[in-house]
């Protein structure tokens, strides 16, 4: 790694984990990488420290007698080309390895922290400032910068380390200065300002936290690069000649490599080493704070025995259930999980059944991580990576997408159905355009690959469709880009996108929710003209009775993966059966929106919403 | 877009001013017995305060400076304390053949670690694993460490390639081709892996976003995606990275130069800096600086052109 990346890799930073504690040196211990790091580092700090017990010899004594010998029981790896003790070489220059590594780092952290504290915590004027700086050091290349501290210093490889450390800075600036940011506006450090603590014990009690684990990590990277560029800067010969370092002993080995290339060997060994732990660590210490739980992808079969649920076996794959063709979808005990890292799996939709028929709308109702998007993207088939189908099937138009034995979904399936005759309509309207293509390109490109048409063409139909979609100006919304429209403009050429290619399905995925209230009515008049028009089947999901009501044919209501009702939409608005129908409801005709969890049953609701 | 530009080249301009002066401010320091050096041991004093005299070292620092800055704005940058050869055609002899390492180092480094970081953000698995282990490895051996290891086991041993090259400007291209394998490879094998593990981490960004997932239902194919939108939107991260190699690369050149005798920059920069030979230390700062605005300026160039929100604003 060039000193250039440590100022541009920026660590994560985030409040989760990143406290560094016992467990958390335990869990580096356990990392067998971890632990050859540690244990390699142990072993060149106890040489630097032991030095004068370790070497026979002192570092600097020549035996003029004995030169560029082969080891032998004196001369443990041998002597150079004027009779100096290889071994005792080695041992002396990983004490000034190891000080010189270190001072950089201390001057590196000592600028750096508190400099991105201060910038990071008042912002302001020093802030710019330090910014500017900031960016004058990192247009500077290292060596040349300590070419010249060293003519105008002479040749000292502690003033040269301090400079290296002043130059990598700005790497701890950064990090500081953007961790400090996220922090400095949560409510907690609010409180904590509110309840009257001084600036400095904030940034000490709650700030400092934040920083520290990164700061470790960069710190490992910043005493491999240190070590890197002192032994370059020795081994140019532009170091203190006196001094026993590895450099010095790799431009030794170097103008003797016809001789006796071994010279070569050691120094360029314990250098590898001593980075490759460095970095190691760095890499250990990330891993452990990332708390990264390896999740073991599981198989069908496993899954269904630990969820305790046996989905009937069927013999023939392919068939379809006898008395279900004319459906257009019809997904039947569907179950989707997250293998976990203890080998568990985590079901977020857990035997749901239903069907949706050509011309028909379908409302799938349900709160935040209640499954109903994982259901519809089931049926998309862009479920994430991770994501397995744990049972059942999903049939389009009298076709298995998702046969009975799958443990994913068949991209090969339904490539043959996905933007030809499924469509999707998303959540957020401007997160869903690609910011680097026009409107107009998103639009032709999709019909150009699945209708076959020309382009010329495309762009016609795509004006169109964009007139169809009540967007005023086609020609202009054709040529913008998406951050030149508004969110309600956006997805209305997402539904344009949906229907450029007339499907028989839409599946919409609260397309509503991210916008303005007066412009959701107008959204939700638009689909619905353009499914009466098209007579095509809808999958409405929604966590909105409301908007149930306005749409919808019949409805579904999800809650915690599972089904727990379905019926005509009149009928449950009417007369709900189900508890949760009624509780949900019940929060509806109050003119409330439920924002909170109404039935708890079991499993953290985060966790679940990640998936969403 | 024009005064993005201009904005870009005016900030430009006030670093480089600000580093030039700030090397001369260091290099003043050391200028104390620069007459002594030239002339040698046995020059008389009368001989040694002419030379003085005549390299301005009598004259306070800012006066100085600002000769010297007036000069370099007419294209005047010297002429060398020690070899009365004129700064400027030092420089441009060996220019060359250090940006010819240089950027046929960064060319290698990007193609090879967009495919691999590419290819282990799509496939995961083997690649990936293997992406990581490369990472520590080239992570831990400094470019001139594997510079030495090249030489000594390829040129030495194997004899495969010259151990020590000297072509110019005017030497043919299969020399060149001879003379910088080994110092590019050194070069590539120090910074690929960790350029392909950021791009893998960009990629992965990427094809994390909604628009991906609205690509795929639009019946997208998944290579048109990758190759026409998601590389698109992470080559701006990518850029930065190779960008920042490509500075670190113009320091460490210079031990990788001396390793293999090429007659590049960083032996100049060796030479001067030993010396004190303040013009030509000037010079070598003067034209690395400049080199890397202009690899600022290109970048963000590329970025405008690659993010029209950018470009726009």
């Amino acid at each position: 790694m060039s000193e250039m990346e440590v100022l541009a890799e920026q660590p994560d930073v985030g409040q989760k984990g990143t406290v560094v504690r016992s467990h958390v040196i335990k869990k580096i211990l356990k990392n067998p990488m971890g632990a050859i790091a540690v244990a390699l580092l142990t072993i060149v700090v106890l040489m630097a420290i032991l030095a004068n017990v370790l070497a026979p010899f002192d570092p600097n004594f020549a035996n003029i007698g004995k030169t560029l010998a082969s080891p032998d029981a004196t001369n443990l790896l041998g002597t150079d080309s004027v009779g100096r003790d290889v071994w005792s070489r080695l041992v002396f220059g990983a004490r000034t390895t190891l000080l010189s590594a270190i001072l950089c780092a201390v001057v590196a952290v000592g600028i750096g922290l508190p400099a991105g504290l201060i910038a990071g915590y008042y912002a302001g004027k020093f802030d710019g400032i330090a910014n500017w700086v900031v960016n004058l050091l990192m247009a500077l290349p290292g060596i040349i910068v300590l070419l010249t501290v060293r003519a105008a210093f002479g040749p000292s490889v502690w003033i040269s380390m301090i400079a290296f450390g002043v130059l990598l800075s700005p790497g701890y600036f950064r990090l500081t200065r953007t961790a400090v940011q996220s922090v400095r506006n949560e409510l907690y450090v609010d409180a904590a300002r509110v309840a009257g603590l001084s600036d400095w014990a904030i940034i000490v009690r709650h700030i400092f936290s934040v920083v520290r684990a990164p700061i470790i990590i960069q710190t490992a990277i910043v005493c491999g690069v240190a070590i890197s560029i002192q032994s370059g800067l020795e081994f140019l010969g532009l170091g203190d000649p006196t001094v026993a370092t590895w450099g010095v002993m790799l431009s030794e080995g170097f103008k003797n490599v016809y001789l006796n290339p071994t010279l070569l060997f050691w120094p360029a060994l314990a250098i590898g080493a001593t980075i490759g732990a460095l970095v190691l660590l760095g890499n250990a210490v990330r891993d452990a704070l990332e708390d990264a739980e390896k999740i073991k992808p599981a198989k069908r079969g496993s899954v269904q025995a630990l969820g305790g649920r046996t989905a009937p076996v069927r013999t023939q794959r392919e068939a379809v259930e006898a008395g279900t063709e004319h459906h257009l979808v019809k997904v039947s005990h569907l179950g989707v999980g997250y293998p976990q890292a203890d080998g568990s799996v985590k079901k977020v939709v857990d035997d749901v059944s239903f069907h949706v028929d050509r011309g028909e709308v379908l409302g799938i109702v349900g709160e935040s991580g209640s499954g109903k998007s994982q259901t519809a993207f089931s049926i998309l088939g862009l479920l994430p990576e991770a994501a397995r189908i744990v049972g059942g099937s999903i049939q389009f138009d009298g076709k298995y997408t998702v046969a009975p034995t799958d443990d994913r979904v068949s991209q090969g399936r339904l490539s043959e159905f996905r933007g030809k005759r499924i469509s999707y309509i998303p959540q957020e309207p401007m997160s869903n355009l690609d910011p680097a293509f026009t409107i107009g390109h998103q639009l032709v490109t999709p019909m150009v690959r699945v209708l076959g048409i020309s382009k010329a063409e495309a762009k016609a139909r795509a004006l169109k469709l964009l007139d169809d979609v009540g967007i005023r100006f086609p020609e202009k919304t054709f040529k913008a880009y998406p951050h030149e429209v508004s969110g309600g403009m956006a997805q209305r050429v997402l539904i344009a996108g949906a229907i450029s290619c007339e499907p028989d399905l839409i599946i919409a995925d609260e397309p509503t929710t991210a916008l303005d209230v007066t412009v959701q009515a107008d959204v939700l008049d638009l689909i619905r003209d353009l499914q009466k028009r098209l007579n095509v089947g809808v999958i409405l999901v929604t966590h909105n009775f409301g908007v149930v009501a306005d749409l919808c044919d019949r409805v579904a209501v999800m809650q915690d993966g599972r089904m727990v009702e379905e019926g005509d939409v009149r009928d449950i608005l009417r007369n709900p059966k189900d508890p949760y129908t009624q509780k949900l409801l019940g929060s509806m005709l109050e003119g409330k929106e439920p924002m909170t969890m109404l039935v708890t049953a079991g499993g953290p609701e985060d966790e679940k919403e990640e998936v969403l | 877009m024009v005064t993005f530009i201009l904005r870009k080249i005016a900030s430009g301009v006030v670093v480089l001013a600000a580093i030039s002066f700030l090397t001369y401010f260091l290099l003043y320091f050391s200028s104390a017995n620069i007459a002594r050096n030239i002339l040698g041991e046995f020059a008389s004093q009368e001989q040694v305060t002419a030379k003085e005299l005549e390299l301005g070292l009598d004259q306070a620092l800012l006066p100085r400076f600002f000769a010297w800055a007036g000069h370099a704005l007419s294209g005047d940058l010297g002429t060398s304390w020690f070899t009365s050869e004129p700064v400027a055609r030092a420089l441009m002899t060996r220019l060359p053949v250090t940006l010819a390492v240089v950027i046929t180092s960064i060319i290698c480094i990007a193609i090879i670690a967009t495919a691999i970081g590419m290819a282990a953000a799509v496939k995961r698995g083997w690649i990936d694993k293997a992406v990581q282990g490369a990472a520590v490895i080239g992570d831990a051996i400094p470019s001139f460490v594997m510079a030495i290891i090249l030489v000594t086991v390829f040129a030495i041993q194997l004899k495969l390639f010259p151990a020590t090259s000297s072509i110019s400007p005017d030497s043919g291209a299969s020399a060149w081709v001879l003379s910088l394998t080994l110092p590019v490879l050194a070069i590539v094998i120090n910074g690929v892996t960790s350029a392909a593990q950021q791009i893998r981490s960009a990629v992965i960004k990427q094809l994390e976003k909604d628009y991906v997932r609205t690509l795929r239902s639009r019946g997208i194919s998944e290579r048109e995606i990758l190759f026409k939108h998601v590389l698109r939107s992470a080559a701006p991260a990518g850029l930065t990275v190779l960008s920042l190699q490509f500075i670190g690369m113009l320091g460490g050149v210079v031990i990788i130069e001396q390793i293999f005798a090429l007659p590049g920059m960083g032996a100049l920069a060796v030479q001067s800096t030993t010396m004190g030979d303040i013009p030509l230390v000037m010079g070598v700062v003067l034209y690395t600086v400049v080199i890397v605005i202009i690899v600022n300026l290109l970048v963000d160039l590329i970025n405008g052109w690659l993010n029209p929100k950018v470009r726009v604003s």
